[in-house]
């Protein structure tokens, strides 16, 4: 069995290998659809989940870098190509291989300009119609004056544009409407109980049926990305909090270990300890979360005052140790901020004891209840390749039967000599995600029972420069958020700041296969899926 | 929290004293008190959230802060029929017209409440390109609530503080009093050319 | 015991005695008018503080308790805030219409309100076709909401007034038919004649099984007609923000919030009268002393007490369940209710012609 160098190599000569951890390939632009559909067509290791794409802006060229991994193998390949053109960039787009890569590849036009050619809707993702520039590019004009906050409404179009190769090889540019004039669209958001957040969802619907939905994001997009290159290392830490703010520890933990990875820093095992519970703590609580939401969507708002009674549970804890109920920034680079509290240990035990009850309780209520089985059972089928070629991991995707924890299939930290399983279910509706998150919240007992007590001493933090400096490169990481795979793309070019930091959020994805799976539903299925997928509006926008 | 307890700011007191140095009819002054009575005792927020400051919203109405003690827990899901809103969470450009209209879409009285850095000042994303720096540019703020995100007390404090403020309005003469569509034209002169 | 008749035929005779006939019948609307509006909305206030009680009380919370002592105020002071809320006046809808319907909601919900029996001889009028006009009244309630709906010219509100007719029309008649059902069993369609003739026993007990069926489903029919969870999905708030009424505000709006709790004392004021006696005491044959002491309890406090209890269940109902969706709404209503209770009611004809019943 070849290597996927020696495969690559067979067919493209001209290609370029980096292993640095991830085997990276480059490739000219023109010969990337080839490369992609040879990779994602591979009998061996067919790399059918697109884990992001990565806009550069190299300076001198703009580029993409599409990570890729396979569900059989769990090998992540990375495909590296760019062009010079700075005026009108054009790269071909993939969206035909990955279902996910149409809203990858809106997110790199929105930030970078790049065009790709052959994606179905190439409108901007985040920023407005009108807006100036774009952003993510190193020559970006940042003056408030071109891009002013306005009160006026936006200006909105129902048309997208999209670019096409003629067999000929010319490339045209053609509109094409998103909803027709004679649907009946309703806004569903960006102010609206159900969207947890500020998303919008254009919905063109007939009688109560869901006909098509259009996403519309980027009412909380704040820029993280383009914030982080201008700040160190440490200071960037702290906008993993504000991102998906349920899985605060868990982002903290893969930014900081890519960092760490990136300087060549060891941490010492108790911090390891207390990374991995604090992960599993926030997982605890944000499920929980998930769960009173969702019920709440469903109608049965008594159950969110159930699930928040553990949650206060875990924040109390957390804030004896962090200093905060909510954004904590406590992983820092070299370990952890300070070490845990004196009563840490006793409190988890508390909690350990009252979650089978509590969960118990839940199932009593809710997931027996006639009406919530009615409601959710055969709701939102995904099936098992929709989502991976949706990218949708984390629990949403493990309910649809792909094994997708990162814990598991790459594992990082100390979760390789932990014991815990991993949920996967059949089903794929909205039962199963509902179901596979209660399971998680025993898994995640499960580890912490196991640390609780074996917490071993030692420093919590090691001695880390201030001003820190990463070498030259780039890195990728992949860690487990409590919503799936998040991951962490960074680029350095040897000063104390970013070169680009790029994160791979695991809603963003989730919010893109709202329409797939809702068409012809009701909308009340709209409210029962979207609360099922458990997405973090700003975690998608950033 | 008794009334004595709020000692941090007399503004409100000194406003009030102000107000009634004048006299005020009696009936009228009666009147007005009980409305605002009413009103003080009665704010329905509206459910609006866009980040992290509106989960410790969700934890103010949990059963340890239960902001239904006070009445506040009546939080409308439409802008017609709520009293003011939280901005809990940062404004980001896109989103700040969507603000403005659900502010105008409000029934008056309406307030508003600024909740965590962000929507004070743009917070941490102050310097992001597209985040509004603070949202009193949007709207006016009524009580601005400090933290990122603010704890749930100090919400409840913030509310307070309106509920303070609310005391002290009056109803008939003030700013009830009801601009004439003509009127409101006249200085609105964008809303007659949109037209 | 307690029969109030005599203070009324008073009350009328001595306004008889100095007035013209047609005078004295006016005075005397108008004073019941004012007073139906005063209970109406005394009443419409504590269920609202009832209803926020209980749900903090399954949610481990305290409830209102900060405006006037245990929270009682709270109603109140909403109530003045809502009056003097600003009404919008919206651009590009149908001012009539708009206007129009939240008076229709209330005024539906006023003239059933008018019917019940509060205490021996305490009733408005008691007319032979008594329960036939509460069922047609109550019905006007979803024209209002269907104008409101259509009227406010925003698609949630149309889609929050078009489920809300299709769910109320639909309950209309298992409500219609579980009160057809007791008919049959009382024989008549006056009020106070189907609470005199439970004088003996409660229909539930008289009637056992059928009546019991026709008990729940009526509880059920009901929970949907007042749109309360689970069935509540013209204005799901999850899903249609505040569904028919959301363009509505100040008094408007607190017309519809009234009329919602309202219709809930309505629906379970109507379930005491059919089924637990209406005002009537707890009475078993043969137990002449138990009887003769629960005669001593006023009628009115048996009426408020069974009405309390049942609205307690319907809110219980509310904040458990999960809402049903649109479709299973109506399967629910049509293919298992309507049949049972079609079904029911043969079952109490049957028992009634071969005399079953206790």
């Amino acid at each position: 069995m070849a290597t996927i160098q020696e495969k690559v190599t067979a067919r493209f000569p001209e290609a370029t290998f980096t292993t640095d951890g991830i085997l990276t390939i480059t490739v000219p632009a023109s010969q990337l659809t080839e490369l992609a559909k040879m990779l994602r067509y591979d009998t061996d290791a067919p790399m059918d989940y697109l884990v992001t794409i990565v806009g550069m802006d190299w300076k001198d060229s703009l580029g993409c870098i599409y990570y890729l991994m396979s569900s059989v193998t769990n090998q992540v390949v990375a495909m590296r190509t760019s062009t010079t053109d700075r005026e009108k960039p054009m790269l071909h787009s993939v969206a035909d291989l990955w279902a996910v890569a149409t809203l990858f590849e809106r997110e790199v036009y929105d930030f970078f300009g790049i065009i790709f050619i052959g994606n179905p809707d190439m409108r901007r993702l985040f920023l407005n119609v009108d807006w100036v520039g774009y952003p993510l590019r190193k020559d970006y004009d940042q003056a408030p004056e071109l891009n002013p906050v306005s009160v006026e409404n936006e200006r909105q179009t129902d048309d997208t544009h999209v670019w096409e190769q003629l067999p000929d090889g010319k490339i045209v540019e053609t509109t094409r409407e998103i909803f027709t004039p004679e649907q009946f669209v309703v806004n569903i958001g960006p102010q609206h109980p159900a969207t947890h957040g500020v998303l919008r969802f254009r919905t063109a619907i007939d009688g109560e049926t869901i006909q098509k939905i259009d996403v519309y994001m980027g009412y909380i997009h704040r820029g993280i990305e383009k914030l982080c290159e201008e700040l160190t290392y440490q200071q960037t830490l702290h906008y993993m909090d504000r991102m998906d703010y349920f899985s605060a520890h868990n982002y903290h933990h893969g930014l900081c270990m890519i960092i760490e990875k990136a300087a060549g820093i060891e941490i010492s095992r108790r911090a390891q300890v207390i990374r991995v519970m604090m992960d599993e703590l926030s997982r605890i609580a944000s499920h929980c979360l998930f769960i009173g939401t969702y019920c709440m969507d469903l109608g049965a708002t008594t159950m969110l005052f159930y699930t928040l009674r553990v949650r206060e549970q875990i924040l109390d804890i957390m804030e004896k140790t962090c200093g905060a109920r909510m954004t904590f920034n406590y992983d820092c680079i070299g370990g952890v901020m300070q070490d845990l509290a004196p009563d840490f240990v006793e409190d988890v035990k508390a909690l350990l004891e009252v979650i089978p009850a509590n969960l118990k309780e839940y199932n009593k209520i809710f997931t027996g209840n006639v009406i919530a089985k009615g409601r959710m059972t055969g709701i939102g089928y995904l099936s098992r390749e929709d989502a991976i070629s949706y990218s949708i991991t984390g629990p949403s995707g493990r309910a649809s039967g792909w094994a997708c924890d990162m814990r598991k299939i790459r594992p990082y930290s100390i979760y390789p000599e932990l014991d815990f399983e991993q949920i996967t279910a059949t089903e794929g509706d909205s039962m199963a995600r509902f179901k596979v998150r209660l399971e998680e919240i025993k898994q995640s007992a499960h580890i912490l029972e196991q640390l609780v007590d074996n917490i071993p001493e030692g420093e919590c933090c090691v001695k880390v420069p201030k001003a820190l400096k990463l070498p030259v490169g780039s890195w990728f990481e992949i860690v487990e958020g409590c919503r799936g795979a998040f991951g962490v793309y960074l680029e350095s070019d040897g000063s104390t700041k970013p070169y680009r930091l790029k994160l791979a959020p695991p809603c963003l994805p989730l919010a893109g296969v709202v329409d797939h799976i809702t068409r012809g539903q009701k909308i009340a299925d709209l409210i029962t899926i979207g609360g099922s997928l458990d997405y973090i509006v700003p975690d998608m926008d950033r | 929290m008794p009334y004595e307890a709020f000692k941090d700011n007399e503004y409100i007191e000194n406003l009030v004293k102000e107000l009634t140095e004048a006299g005020t009819h009696v009936v009228v002054g009666q009147l007005d008190k009980l409305i605002n009575w009413g009103r003080s005792n009665s704010l329905w927020p509206l459910t609006f959230a866009t980040s992290c400051c509106g989960i410790e919203f969700v934890s103010l109405g949990a059963a340890r802060f239960d902001m239904a003690r006070f009445g506040w827990e009546v939080a409308r899901a439409s802008p017609r029929q709520a009293d003011f809103i939280m901005v809990a969470g940062t404004i980001v450009n896109r989103m700040a017209p969507v603000l403005r209209r659900l502010y105008d879409q409000l029934a008056e009285p309406k307030y508003v409440i600024a909740c965590g850095s962000c929507a004070i000042s743009g917070g941490p994303f102050r310097r992001s390109y597209h985040v509004a720096k603070g949202i009193e540019d949007i709207v006016p703020v009524d009580v601005y609530v400090p933290g990122c995100p603010p704890r749930p007390e100090a919400m409840i404090y913030g509310i307070m503080q309106l509920s303070r403020k609310v005391k002290v309005e009056r109803f008939f003469g003030g700013v009830n009093r009801k601009l004439k569509q003509e009127e409101f034209l006249a200085q609105h002169p964008m809303a007659e050319a949109a037209k | 015991m307690y029969n109030l008749s005599g203070i009324t035929d008073g009350i009328h005779q001595f306004l008889s005695s100095f007035l013209a006939p047609w005078l004295t019948v006016t005075v005397e609307c108008v004073l019941i008018g004012v007073l139906l509006l005063l209970v109406y909305s005394v009443l419409a206030l504590f269920y609202i503080y009832y209803e926020r009680k209980i749900c903090a009380a399954f949610q481990c919370r305290l409830g209102p308790n900060r405006v006037g002592p245990l929270g009682l105020l709270q109603s109140v002071a909403d109530m003045f805030k809502i009056l003097t809320k600003e009404l919008i006046h919206l651009k590009n809808i149908d001012k009539f219409l708009f206007a129009l319907a939240p008076y229709l909601v209330i005024i539906a919900s006023m003239l059933s309100f008018a019917v019940l029996p509060w205490g021996n001889g305490l009733q408005i009028i008691d007319f032979n076709i008594g329960i036939f006009f509460l069922v047609a009244v109550s019905s006007i309630g979803v024209l209002g909401i269907l104008l409101a709906g259509w009227s406010s010219n925003n698609k949630f509100t149309l889609i929050g007034s078009m489920r809300s007719g299709a769910q109320m029309v639909s309950y209309e008649l298992s409500i219609g038919l579980s009160v057809l059902t007791m008919i049959c069993l009382a024989g008549t369609m006056s009020v106070g004649g189907i609470v005199d003739a439970q004088s003996d026993l409660w229909f539930i007990f008289k009637g056992h099984i059928p009546a019991f069926i026709a008990f729940c489903i009526y509880l059920v029919a009901g929970t949907a007609e007042t749109n309360r969870g689970p069935f509540d999905l013209p204005e799901a708030e999850s899903e249609l923000t505040a569904g028919y009424h959301t363009e509505y505000s100040g008094i408007h709006f607190g017309f519809f919030y009234l009329a919602e709790y309202l219709n809930l004392f309505i629906v379970a004021g109507v379930a005491s009268l059919l089924f637990l006696g209406g005002w009537m005491p707890f009475h078993i044959p043969g137990w002449e002393g138990f009887n003769h002491i629960m005669d001593y309890i006023p009628g009115t406090l048996w009426f408020l007490g069974k009405a309390f209890v049942l609205s307690f269940i319907i809110i219980w109902f509310k904040w458990t369940f999960p809402r049903l969706r649109i479709d299973q709404l109506l399967t629910l209503e049509w293919k298992y209710l309507l049949p049972i209770n079609l079904f029911n009611l043969a079952l109490m004809v049957c028992i009634i012609v071969c005399g079953f019943t206790l």
